[in-house]
């Protein structure tokens, strides 16, 4: 898992996670059951940067193996071992 | 014998000699033409820029007679190395000609970008801002000179794209540049971007990035968009060939804490550089016709861990409120619409919102606290920026405690204070420091209602220590 974009400022600076995300349902973890967990588990300060009512904030793309969450479900989206989601916040800065 | 040598040795010199003055004659008949063209051109080329418009200009590379391709011998001299690619070529380089560029943006993004486009053969170049080349751009923003500092970044960056191909202005005669000093804005931006084929934001505001986009939507051209901030960067072209506008990836602007600015967070300056050279290539691209754009994908570029990620990103958005096929996003209504508003941003660096947490009986100005020092009195200076900042410049005697570690830290405060006490022998008092203010503001808050009720803010802060007390405490 990576973040980008100012967003690894939330995890304490770091960029890239490898996550073991334990999910009750044997046969399925979806991307809205990484978010809770991530919420919990990585964010140190300021959640509000990251997460807003039960996706993630304005201004953060959601990338599933190099593709924008929402071709492949969104919230819905399967994750599957071995995936890479990125989280990036939008800059705006030049 | 020997004068037998020297006779026919001078008549081979005298042969040599006559055989060299018909090439000297040669090539001054080669030389009067061409001087003769020299003196021509330029004149022609000042009727052709007060008689063009900027959407093109195809019709004045012909006429020279030379030039079946639309290409005149120094263009295909100057732009050979790009002829000769073969996915370029001379249509690509006429495609180049023909088209017109506006740049948003003179800083570090615009840099490489005018650079790259005033070098390329571009036929007309725009560029857009009303900023004041500062100091402490030049890291960055290496179009302009240290010699334009103060002046405006239009004027500085024309200067520089015009020593690209004006020292012999008659070589490209062809290319026009058009400076415009001003902010583009709801009101004038219909105006100025409807005289160009296609627009690139190096813009470094959230505002004025919703505004380009719908401004491109409604008038209907391309949009090269890049950011930079910090290590990183990032870079796409909206609404090109199907592909989605800002808005369809970002329909809700973000809270505005997280906005962050160079001035506040920093850039490395090589970072928008690398992204502005992708955005005149990318630019470049869109305007000659080759290759394959990155629309539809995104380069997220993190410059601390050399790596580029490129992505696929979402298409149109059927629910886009500018360019869903439902969408009715007038002129009108681009012209009526609060971008600073929309976004709780603004679009200049300059205008900050200041900060009102406290009563006035909770801070006291620069002039005083320089008084406070003056008369020794005891106390305890609390410096809350990061503590990267306070390696870079901090007062004298301060203890840095950044604001987010304000909590932990509450018994070294109230250490510092019993020490300072003990030492003079009067009871201390505590103030409370930052950048500009806003950050000190809510250390006082929160001392205040935990144990400190004496703390006070200095109201704005080191910005302010320079400007009321030492113009030469430095700044940054
Ligand atoms: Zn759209």
């Amino acid at each position: 898992m990576v973040g980008g974009g100012g967003l690894d400022l939330l995890c304490n600076g770091v960029k890239i996670h490898h996550v073991d995300v334990p999910h009750k349902d044997q046969n399925r973890l979806e991307m809205r059951d990484l978010l809770a967990w991530v919420q919990s588990n990585l964010i140190k300060e300021r959640p509000e940067m990251f997460i807003k009512e039960d996706s993630v904030r304005p201004g953060v793309l959601v990338l599933v193996n190099d593709c924008d969450w929402e071709l492949c479900g969104g919230l819905g989206a399967e994750l599957e071992e071995k995936d890479v989601v990125v989280f990036i916040s939008t800059l705006h800065g030049g | 014998m020997d004068a037998m040598i020297m006779s026919n040795g001078s008549s081979d010199i005298l042969h040599e000699i006559e055989k060299l003055k018909l090439e000297k004659e040669e090539i001054e008949r080669r030389l009067s033409l061409l001087e003769a063209k020299l003196n021509r051109n330029p004149g022609e080329a000042v009727e052709m820029e007060v008689n063009r418009s900027c959407s093109s200009c195809l019709s004045m590379l012909d006429g020279h007679g030379e030039a079946v391709n639309g290409l005149n011998a120094d263009m295909i001299y100057r732009y050979s190395r790009h002829l000769l690619l073969p996915d370029f070529g001379v249509e690509g380089q006429t495609n180049l000609a023909k088209s017109s560029i506006l740049v948003v943006g003179a800083g570090g993004l615009g840099s490489p970008i005018l650079l790259y486009l005033a070098s390329c053969g571009v036929g007309c170049l725009g560029i857009v801002d009303d900023d004041i080349v500062e100091l402490n751009n030049l890291h960055r923003q290496i179009i302009h000179p240290e010699a334009f500092v103060g002046h405006p970044k239009v004027k500085s960056a024309a200067a520089s794209c015009r020593v690209r191909f004006s020292f012999r202005s008659w070589i490209n005669s062809s290319i026009k540049l058009v400076v415009h000093n001003e902010a583009l804005k709801g009101s004038n931006a219909l105006d100025i971007v409807s005289k160009y084929d296609i627009v690139v934001d190096a813009t470094d505001n959230l505002p004025s990035r919703y505004m380009i986009s719908d401004c491109c939507v409604v008038l209907d051209k391309p949009l090269i968009s890049g950011a930079a901030l910090g290590m990183e960067g990032q870079l796409t072209v909206y609404h090109y060939k199907g592909g989605p506008c800002y808005r369809c990836l970002f329909p809700i602007p973000p809270p505005t804490a997280a906005c962050q600015r160079c001035s506040d967070s920093g850039v490395l300056g090589v970072v928008p550089g690398v992204v502005g050279c992708l955005q005149a290539l990318e630019a470049i691209k869109v305007a000659s016709g080759i290759g394959e754009t990155l629309s539809g994908r995104m380069l997220l570029f993190d410059a601390l861990s050399s790596r580029i990620r490129i992505v696929n990103i979402r298409g149109r958005s059927l629910q886009c409120v500018t360019c869903g096929p439902n969408a009715i996003f007038t002129r009108q209504m681009f012209q009526a619409f609060d971008y600073e508003g929309f976004t709780q941003s603004s679009m200049s660096d300059k205008a900050r919102p200041e900060l009102h947490l406290l009563p006035e009986s909770s801070r006291i100005s620069c002039k005083e606290y320089k008084a406070v020092v003056d008369n020794r009195e005891a106390h305890v200076l609390l410096d809350v920026r990061p503590s990267h900042h306070y390696r870079i410049t901090a007062l004298p005697d301060s203890i840095n405690i950044p604001l987010p570690a304000l909590e932990i830290n509450v018994s070294l405060i109230d250490s510092s204070l019993k020490e300072a006490t003990k030492v003079s022998g009067k009871e201390a008092s505590l103030y409370v420091v930052c950048r500009r203010g806003n950050d000190s503001q809510r250390a006082v808050e929160y001392l205040s209602k935990n144990g400190f009720p004496m703390a006070k803010d200095i109201a704005g802060g080191l910005d302010s220590w320079v400007k009321d007390v030492d113009p030469s405490f430095p700044i940054y």
